[in-house]
């Protein structure tokens, strides 16, 4: 265990904070896993606008992270999370969620398969208590290393050119959820396909030591391509957009709820997907099995919202005015030119096509209005362009 | 059904042998595997010196399932009572003993209200004992309550306690999670009754006196009965293996084969089910099912492992407490010993060290830090004085529970052993003088001794502490509670289910009931 101070500080830093609290106009900050990180720096929509049209930076350090190694390592995972993490290839990545014995979601995150038998799980929440509840009669490692990784995001239709112009050969032929190591001022930059904007982008990780230097590359490499720090609040915006859930918000991990239809299946966020029953175990697998027979009890939907006032906090409607759900993200889209909305409805309502209700309060010249907005149940990503999956990725 | 099911029970101990026996006699193709060269588990005879046998570790029999014992003819299969009825004699150092007989004193300096009280407390711990044996042969709910043959056995118990009677119910209630010295304290004055009363609720347990769910292990040890004899004690003709013989005759007669010398290193899983076992010597053997005999942890943590299971259950499973605090010692005598204040026919008795309520605590109390009583309880028998078959002629065996010595001693108990088997010398001496002079031959069973050579995790004669957190639905935990496991195929069928540990037998008798499709 490695002598540690944090507990003296209400708050840590990240290794970019000299950087971002350079670049922070507006002196938002707000707390993520007890570090603090920029709301936004400048302009929220100059930030959004960099995701979509040029490049954005984003400091991830505070992602929690565990290394997970030793000869049982892979059994571990897959034992711990739903989809079969042996189809995970080294240098390759896989978005996946894990559960509890009920099946209910207790975080999703990313498998980075750094090295054979060497997996690094990048989580929203803490998970090592149930990490290390999960080893039991596994022969692993489990090491918790938020803090020994720092991360950057490097989302937009530039990123890749900017990547290119910092030095990283190749990394156009990145394929999305690839993984690649590359020599960076006398240590290694990992560099991953992935993130959490639904646009083409990268995640940058590397030594906290070499973050500084990084940062300063990336962003002299970054000058002629419009390269702009951006804060959670624009990253909010395009995970929306992309439709992604988001722990503590879409649904509520399964370890924090104490009433029992508060928590959410797999299958009740739309990620169906990332169930593999023909893996013969998995914590929630006989649970989930179940639920696949009997049916689930709630659906998240995303919907397309009549109008241009975001449908915060609504209570969703089916046509005879049901209350069946509610909405738990929302937002007006740039993108898509619309009001969206991920919304969590009873079953069986909220099939693709369906036209729901909800109900939006909004003020106006401290007036409150009430507007039962119509909603078209829609199936997809409401923005999701062809150059977040292109390979080679455009480098121009 | 067209083909002839195969089912392999792992361990022969009494309740895989009532399994099988059952399973064997629905027409399924039946295998028990015994590491052991003789089946029984822990219930059995074995010869600890030359020529001289004892019951190796539970030796009375009080819980034997009347079921069983009916319906596979064990006495038919050569059970016989070399004595019932025994009468427990309280030991002390100072006073006269007492002897307690069946809620009557005889002897000693008791008071009039004591031994009223006694006649009063016995007949009030026995009907509450009945509460607790109409659950023995009933399969638990499931804690969800997934149909109506989960609601049922709930809606039997609160059922049961309310036939008590308004004022008796009340009483249940009251004292059913209090502990047995403080329910002792309210009721009696003379320390050695209480004492001797009060082991009832700790022998075999990780509890002492002070202990919560002590009263409910004083009225389990109460809920079976001896021929019809309810809180009876007896002595099975031959020792507590008798009974596994009469069971091994009764299996073997209907159709069940039985290996012995055959110790099984792991469960086969393929595709999420149980599939078979391989044995140490690297044999694997096939089945259509797996019904372990074995305690939970040893099933399901080893045999098993962990990751054919989920985390959470997993977690359930590997805190079952089954920490065990009873040692076990037998000596050969070249005569029978004399106990201070005894006459020669009360030697026969079971004979306790439990002066009192104090006592009993103080020796559980080094126990909580790993460490052994250095004063510490006994609960004795001469077996032989009743069955001369387990000695040379004129030889005697003194067979005795020794508390508190708990697994986890400190630093290990190849080095403590000695050092305990001497304290626990010096105290016979005190009871009976000269008996040090009379040991021919001596065994100890530490719990370390009894986990390595019966396979029981923790030593803990009952696979898992009797308490009403590990009770009924929640033993050994919710989700293996009905004797399937979560791995389809895998059943267990030992003291770590419901009801619970000692020679009773109806662990085996329900799990079959379940494997057959009943319930």
């Amino acid at each position: 265990m490695l002598a540690r101070d944090h507990f003296h500080h209400a708050v840590c830093e990240t290794p970019f904070h000299p950087r971002t609290a350079a670049l922070n106009q507006l002196n938002l900050w707000h707390r993520w896993r007890d570090h603090t990180v920029a709301d936004a720096y400048f302009d929220v929509g100059m930030e959004y606008n960099a995701i979509r049209n040029s490049c954005a930076v984003f400091d991830l350090s505070p992602m929690t992270k565990h290394l997970i190694t030793g000869p049982d390592s892979l059994a571990f995972m897959n034992r711990l999370v739903t989809r079969d993490v042996a189809k995970i290839k080294p240098q390759r990545v896989g978005y996946s969620v894990w559960c509890d014995d009920a099946g209910q979601v207790i975080d999703d995150g990313t498998i980075f398969h750094l090295r054979e038998g060497v997996y690094r799980l990048c989580s929203q929440e803490r998970q090592l208590d149930w990490l290390h509840t999960s080893a039991l009669g596994f022969d692993v490692r489990i090491v918790e290393e938020t803090n020994e990784v720092a991360g950057l995001a490097v989302q937009g239709p530039t990123s890749c050119a900017v990547l290119k112009a910092m030095g990283l050969t190749g990394v156009e032929t990145l394929t999305p959820f690839g993984l690649r190591d590359y020599p960076f001022a006398g240590g290694v930059l990992a560099v991953s396909r992935t993130g959490y904007t639904g646009d083409l982008g990268y995640e940058l990780w590397i030594e906290p030591e070499r973050a500084l230097a990084l940062w300063d590359a990336l962003f002299a490499a970054g000058h002629h391509h419009g390269i702009r720090a951006i804060g959670t609040m624009a990253l909010e915006m395009s995970r929306v957009e992309a439709g992604f859930i988001q722990a503590g918000v879409d649904f509520l991990p399964a370890d924090r709820a104490i009433r029992a239809d508060r928590t959410r299946s797999p299958f009740e966020l739309d990620l169906g997907r990332l169930v593999d029953f023909s893996k013969p175990i998995f914590t929630g697998r006989r649970a989930l099995l179940e639920e696949q027979e009997r049916g689930s009890r709630f659906r998240l939907v995303r919907l397309d919202v009549e109008g241009n006032k975001p449908a915060k906090d609504a209570y969703v409607y089916d046509q005879q005015r049901r209350n069946i759900g509610v909405v738990t993200s929302s937002m007006w889209s740039p993108a898509a030119k619309a009001s969206i909305a991920l919304a969590s409805v009873k079953m069986p309502w909220g099939a693709p096509g369906e036209q729901l209700l909800a109900e939006i309060y909004y003020q106006k010249e401290l007036k409150w209005n009430r507007f039962m907005a119509k909603c078209r149940v829609v199936d997809g990503a409401f923005f999701d362009p062809p150059r977040r999956r292109q390979t080679p990725a455009a480098d121009r | 059904m067209t083909e002839q099911q195969s089912v392999i029970v792992i361990g022969g101990g009494h309740n895989g042998l009532v399994c099988a026996s059952y399973l064997a006699r629905a027409g399924r193709k039946v295998l028990v595997l015994e590491s052991a060269a003789q089946p029984g588990g822990a219930a059995v005879t074995r010869e600890f010196a030359p020529g001289y046998s004892v019951s190796a570790v539970a030796h009375l029999l009080h819980l034997l399932d009347p079921g069983v014992e009916r319906e596979l003819g064990l006495a038919r299969h050569g059970l016989a009572y070399a004595k019932t009825g025994l009468r427990t004699v309280a030991l002390s150092p100072d006073n006269p003993p007492l002897i307690l007989n069946d809620g009557e004193i005889e002897g000693g300096e008791v008071s009039a209200a004591d031994r009223l009280g006694l006649r009063a407390h016995t007949a009030r711990m026995r009907k509450f004992a009945r509460v607790i044996a109409r659950q023995h042969g009933r399969i638990p709910p499931r804690l969800d309550f997934k149909s109506w043959s989960d609601a049922l056995p709930a809606a039997a118990v609160a059922l049961d306690i309310r036939l008590l009677g308004r004022r008796d119910m009340r009483e249940f209630l009251r004292v059913a999670t209090m502990n047995i010295f403080d329910v002792l304290e309210e009721q009696f004055e003379n320390p050695l009754l209480k004492g001797a009363l009060a082991l009832d609720g700790v022998l075999g347990t990780r509890l002492g006196p002070r202990s919560g769910n002590s009263v409910y292990a004083a009225l389990y040890r109460q809920s079976g009965s001896v021929n019809g004899r309810p809180g009876a004690l007896a002595l099975p003709r031959g020792g507590m293996g008798a009974v596994t013989t009469a069971l091994s005759a009764a299996a073997r007669g209907v159709g069940a084969e039985l290996r012995v010398g055959a110790r099984v290193d792991e469960i086969i899983v393929s595709n999420g089910r149980a599939t078979g076992v391989r044995l140490q010597s690297g044999e694997v053997l096939s089945a259509d099912m797996v019904v372990s005999n074995a305690d939970p942890k040893t099933t399901l943590l080893g045999l098993l492992g962990a990751r054919h299971l989920e985390a959470e259950f997993a977690r359930s499973v590997h805190h079952v407490r089954a920490t065990g605090t009873a040692a076990k010692l037998h000596l050969a005598l070249s005569a029978v010993p004399r106990f201070r204040g005894l006459t020669a026919d009360q030697h026969g008795e079971r004979l306790v060290i439990a002066p009192d309520l104090e006592y009993i605590e103080r020796a559980f109390n080094p126990a909580k830090y790993g460490e052994y009583s250095p004063h510490p309880v006994m609960e004795i028998t001469l077996p032989t004085l009743h069955d001369v078959s387990l000695a040379p002629p004129g030889r005697h065996v003194l067979s005795a529970v020794i508390q508190y010595a708990p697994h986890d001693l400190k630093g290990g108990w190849a080095e403590g052993k000695q050092r305990f088997q001497a304290l626990v010398m010096d105290l016979l001496e005190q009871y009976a003088p000269g008996i040090g002079a009379l040991v021919q031959h001596s065994e100890l069973l530490t719990p370390a001794d009894i986990e390595q050579q019966f396979g029981i995790a923790g030593g803990h004669w009952h696979h898992g502490e009797l308490a009403l957190d590990q009770f009924m639905m929640l033993r050994p935990v919710a989700g293996a509670a009905q004797y399937a496991t979560p791995v389809a195929g895998l059943y267990l069928c030992g003291a770590g289910c419901h009801p619970g540990g000692g020679v009773m037998g109806s662990a085996g008798r329900n799990a079959a009931r379940v494997i057959l499709g009943g319930r």
